[in-house]
């Protein structure tokens, strides 16, 4: 009886266990599709390199009403100087049917790095930001919007 | 394609070394090709794709737009006075067509 009853246990347990991991893979599956996408994206804009955290002033509303208007300004910290500039800006959101939203080609010429402009966002997400110097180094920073209405149409 | 129109803000002086704010807007409709019309047809992808500014011929400022970008583009971005000059902005879409606009700032 007793050898019984542990045997009851630990299939038990071993079913437990069994949907645990099966659920567990599923929703992760689920939730990082999107973001392995974009951890894939990211790896081929930086060629491989990968992109430091850096703190980048990126500006992003906490809640979107409306997904189809979404404002985003951004401003990072650079001499711009024909020496030392932002060559390139990405703008990339892990929600969207496609990872990428803009790119920005800068200058030396701006003085100051930053712009804005407004973007669709079809769920609540990550936008991310990607940034390049002419030194082809990589920074990134990313920000979360909950979208109450999508903007990607129906 | 009557409907596009491009709008922009230019400071009309500005000193030297002064960073200014450029801002730029574009009446278009940036259909996505994700969405549908009344009669639950797919509208084919029309976008601008890019936008272009020159100052006095030498290029400062490029942008690539993609789908994920709003209904009549919306762009702002700085730029450090240096002299006196025109500034020529130029969007494009899909379909090739070019839309352009010219501003004049004058520096002291």
């Amino acid at each position: 009886m007793k050898t019984i009853k542990m045997i009851n246990i630990s299939r038990r347990n071993a079913i437990a266990l069994m949907l645990g991991t099966a659920g567990y893979i599923m929703t992760s599956g689920i939730a990082f599709a999107s973001k392995e996408l974009i951890l894939k994206r990211i790896d081929e804009i930086t060629k491989g390199k990968g992109a430091k955290e850096l703190d980048i002033f990126l500006d992003l509303p906490e809640i979107a009403e409306n997904g189809n208007q979404v404002k985003v300004n951004f401003e990072i910290e650079s001499e711009m100087t024909k020496e030392n500039y932002i060559k390139n800006v990405y703008i990339l959101a892990d929600g969207n049917p496609a990872p990428d939203v803009a790119k920005f080609f800068f200058t030396p010429d701006m003085g100051v790095c930053s712009a804005t402009t407004r973007i669709r966002l079809s769920k609540t997400q990550n936008v991310v930001l990607v940034a390049e110097n002419n030194k082809n180094e990589y920074f990134m920073t990313k920000s979360k919007v909950k979208v109450t209405i999508g903007g990607c149409g129906g | 394609m009557s409907k596009v129109k491009p709008r922009g803000k230019v400071p009309k002086k500005a000193a030297i070394d002064e960073v200014i704010e450029i801002k730029t807007l574009i009446r278009h409709p940036m259909h996505s090709g994700r969405m549908k019309d009344k009669d639950g047809k797919n509208i084919p992808r029309q976008i601008i794709n890019s936008f272009k500014v020159d100052f006095e011929g030498k290029e400062i400022f490029k942008m690539k737009l993609e789908p994920s970008i709003s209904t009549n583009p919306y762009i702002a971005f700085p730029y450090k006075a240096k002299k006196t000059g025109t500034f020529n902005f130029e969007w494009k879409d899909d379909s090739g067509n070019t839309y352009t606009m010219k501003r004049k700032m004058t520096v002291s």
